[in-house]
């Protein structure tokens, strides 16, 4: 179940069931905390949209989904308007999308972010059930892929798309899909590759053990000849097509007058194989190939070992990834659904609850209550009025609303960061690998060594020269030392996995190892997101008052509203019956609880008198019949283990610094968290951010940045290490380097140790190896290496390399991430 | 003994057979997903079917 549990997004704990006290009840569906107020016989819901899901499969007897695993569903925010998918009736897009049609059947395949257990594979695989018309689909549940084929005359696609939204799976759509395809091809290249090679490896093998053990008296000499040319023959497509790879690189990198570390394998492949070919033809022996083909094969498994990704995530997103795919354009009162590349200056645009602004506009109609938390990690909601610029990238919430496009959507507020800046054209420069040089000194020693071989044979026994000096070449690869860095890197990358860090790739542990500054964003990567910390100030409500606030509050959307409920849910409140509910957008909410008139919300609205909240809080004010109780301040809460983090960085020598969109409230706090000498910076913009770190980068420092919103992209993308920090895996992250889990960004010191660990557990596999290669080389340059010899050699050291190199990486896990 | 070389001809022909299974496996596609097919398995019970619908 390992796969499950490293790629299900949190879900809240269930807390432990303490004797006397008030046990805490959680949403049947989807887990979250709530009360009792939404229910089915024995069953709780937090909310009516869970319980419509829930409601759904149990009519279409799909209620195994509870079975599989607790609590499986997925919270749906709010429910999405009837036209929000208007845009799939469009038959171009449709082309885009489908797979395959021929009018009766369509196929189409979707991303589902969401997938997360064993529950979610069984309900989306039985979808006919629900929706007639579907005729098949399937899952996989590492790419968080499904594939669907339904029949075009009964469903669409989409009310195909609409019941995924539905049942709380919304498909991430998006047109440029190929690259993914096209990686899937190379994948499919290496394993035939390795398939090949294991095919002739293991053939060899066999025919050349009567070799070994007649110890040269083979009374049938043509068996022996047969059985070298078949040897030749097995080998012939592991040096042309399993070996091509290290050719290939080798040879591109000559061109660039770079040698790298698969020039002296390949070097090392062509000699062993021409020597082998020499010796079969001319009959003077059995040539090394089944030594060759052995290296080959276990060069190829720890490429693939180490190339292993992460399929599900996406580490090279740009802006066009979070905007909508289409939107509703109004001309001349008529709506119609177009792609948002068709939008122009001067259009008119429909933004409905919980859609997302697509380009900067003017607000012409409607009650904008906008939430940037996609664009800053920020939590709340700014009201705008009309003949306001609303950027893009900001959320709606509550009724549709009017906007007139002022920018196209390539040049707006937060789109311009792409298109001003370098660093998202082309790839990222990274340091090469310290294997390489590596490599290359090994190289120049075993020449150095196979010099000596020949200018003493030359002076004894000049027909020995040549059998010397290839044995040299052939025992002496560096291969053990690709071996042990693949498959130590390999190892690696699987343990940060294991502790939710999951990196692009292996290059990446080097680039972390080399780090010596390290670069905060503030806001939603040190605080949470979902969870703040609550003072009451003033009168305390009592236990009956408490009720009658959370009844209140939680009938709201605004997201304070949100946290005063969760936070007053914790006391193991009910709700009460209301009347005259009232929600005033920017204001607050007002409603009836019995004989009492409840207010909650800004100071002017509650008050009647404006008081600007000290930075960094938000103060919600509660008053019951007009006489006012006081008001709740709600703070960012710093995730924990903040603290121990940073002083290790510190104590470390590392270069601390906080960047801020925010203005420096937390100043105070946040310089006692990262010490004195950390540099905090506030009211930063997403260019300054992407400047600063260019600052740092310009005095030759190298930059770890870690930060979640879109306004970190640009710093992301430039840093020589970016780490994405997300509370959801599902969730769409900036374009980086690694992927954090949010709740472990507290092992963040333990990560750094780790990496700086790999050069080491490294070095080990490679000094051992070098004592394997004294002794073959003693073999060598005496001009005794016999095939035997080779081909104990091999393996022994192959296999000695890979279990340092597995045993170590687990060790130093252990002691540095606790797993 | 020249059977043997019959043997190894066999042998090498089997082995080969395998090879070209393994290709057309990973072709069509079965190792691409090494997770779902083991939790697939694990559902007995097909949804019950809505009565109106009969």
């Amino acid at each position: 179940m390992e796969a499950i549990e490293t790629i299900a997004p949190p879900k809240p704990p269930i807390a432990p069931k303490k004797p006397g006290t008030k046990e805490t009840t959680h949403c049947y569906h989807c887990g979250e905390k709530c009360d009792h107020s939404i229910a089915i016989e024995d069953k709780y819901f937090c909310c009516e949209g869970c319980k419509f899901v829930f409601e759904l499969l149990q009519e279409n007897g799909l209620c195994n989904y509870y079975d599989l695993s607790n609590t499986p569903g997925i919270k749906v925010k709010g429910k999405f308007s009837s036209d929000k998918f208007a845009y799939l009736d469009n038959p171009d897009i449709q082309k885009k999308l489908l797979r395959f049609t021929d009018g009766k059947q369509s196929q189409v395949n979707f991303y589902l972010p969401q997938m997360h257990c064993a529950s979610c594979i069984w309900l989306l695989e039985n979808l006919h059930a629900i929706q007639p018309g579907v005729l098949h689909s399937k899952t996989n549940f590492q790419r968080k892929e499904i594939f669907i084929a339904f029949d075009t005359s009964v469903t669409s696609l989409r009310k195909v798309v609409e019941l995924l939204a539905f049942v709380g799976y919304e498909p991430y759509i998006s047109f440029d899909d190929n690259e993914k395809k096209r990686t899937k091809k190379v994948n499919r290249q290496k394993i035939y590759r390795i398939g090949v090679a294991g095919f002739s490896f293991s053939n060899i093998m066999m025919l050349i053990f009567p070799e070994y053990f007649s110890s040269g008296n083979i009374s049938e000499t043509y068996l022996v000849r047969i059985f070298s040319y078949l040897n030749l023959l097995l080998a012939l497509p592991v040096f042309f097509y399993s070996a091509s790879e290290f050719f290939v690189s080798a040879y591109k990198g000559l061109r660039q007058k770079w040698l790298n570390i698969d020039a002296p394998i390949a070097l090392a492949i062509l000699v062993t194989f021409s020597r082998s070919v020499y010796e079969i033809l001319s009959g003077t022996g059995a040539g090394y190939l089944d030594s060759m083909t052995g290296v080959v094969l276990f060069m190829l498994i720890g490429r693939w070992f180490q190339d292993k990704t992460y399929d599900s995530f996406s580490f090279d997103r740009d802006y066009k990834s979070y905007f909508p795919l289409g939107v509703t354009l109004v001309k001349d009162g008529v709506e119609t659904p177009v792609t948002i590349s068709e939008l122009k200056k001067g259009d008119r645009v429909i933004v409905r609850h919980n859609e997302m602004v697509p380009a900067d506009g003017i607000l012409l109609e409607g009650e904008a209550s906008i939430d940037y938390s996609f664009v800053s990690g920020e939590n709340n909601l700014s009201i705008k009025r009309k003949g306001e610029l609303i950027y893009a990238g900001a959320t709606q919430s509550g009724g549709s609303i009017l906007i007139e496009v002022v920018n196209p959507v390539t040049q707006s507020y937060i789109t311009q960061l792409w298109n001003n800046n370098d660093v998202f054209n082309g790839a990222k420069h990274v340091e090469k690998s310290f294997v390489h040089p590596w490599s290359r000194y090994f190289t120049w020693t075993l020449f150095t060594v196979a010099g000596v071989g020949a200018i003493y044979w030359a002076v004894v026994d000049t027909s020995k020269i040549l059998p010397a000096v290839t044995a040299a070449l052939i025992v002496a690869c560096p291969c053990s030392l690709l071996l042990s860095a693949t498959f130590t890197f390999g190892n690696m990358l699987r343990h940060f996995g294991r502790n939710k860090l999951y990196l692009k790739n292996a290059s990446v542990i080097e680039s972390i190892a080399r780090i010596d500054t390290v670069v905060f964003d503030k806001t939603g990567t040190l605080t949470h997101t979902q969870q703040a910390r609550i003072e009451f100030f003033g009168t305390n409500p009592g236990k009956q008052q408490e009720r009658a606030i959370y009844s209140l509050a939680k009938q709201s959307a605004h997201p304070l509203s949100r946290l005063l409920a969760n936070h007053l849910l914790e006391t193991g409140t009910e709700p009460m019956a209301i009347s005259d509910f009232k929600e005033l957008a920017g204001k607050g909410v007002e409603g009836r609880i019995g004989d009492n008139l409840i207010r909650l919300g800004s100071s002017s609205f509650v008050r009647g008198t404006e008081k600007v909240a000290e930075q960094g809080t938000s103060e919600v004010w509660v008053s019951i019949n007009d006489q006012v109780l006081g008001a709740y301040s709600i703070h960012n809460r710093y995730r924990p283990g903040v603290n121990k983090m940073a002083s290790w960085f510190e104590s470390q020598g590392y270069d601390l610094h906080v960047l801020s969109g925010d203005n420096d409230a937390e100043k105070e706090n946040l310089q006692q968290i990262f010490g004195k000498n950390a540099s905090l910076v506030f009211n930063q913009s997403p260019q300054n951010k992407l400047e600063y770190i260019k600052t740092l980068q310009s005095g030759k420092r190298k930059v770890m940045m870690l930060g979640d919103g879109l306004n970190d992209a640009g710093a992301l993308k430039q840093s020589d290490v970016g780490i994405a920090v997300t509370e959801n895996s599902g969730q769409f992250t900036p374009a980086s380097d690694a992927i954090l889990d949010s709740s472990e960004i507290n092992k963040m010191d333990g990560f750094v140790r780790y990496a700086r660990s790999g050069k080491g557990i490294v070095t080990i596999g490679f000094v051992v190896s070098i004592l394997y290669n004294f002794v073959g080389l003693s073999f060598a340059v005496s001009a005794n290496l016999s095939p035997l010899v080779a081909a104990i050699l091999m393996p022994v050291s192959t296999i000695t390399i890979v279990a340092i190199a597995g045993v170590a990486s687990s060790i130093v896990a252990r002691k540095t991430l606790g797993n | 003994m020249s059977v043997l070389v019959i043997l190894i001809a066999l042998s090498i022909i089997v082995a080969g057979i395998f090879l070209f299974a393994f290709i057309l496996s990973v072709k069509r596609g079965q190792f691409d997903d090494d997770y779902t097919p083991s939790v697939r398995m694990l559902f007995d019970d097909p949804p019950a079917i809505k009565e109106e619908t009969v």
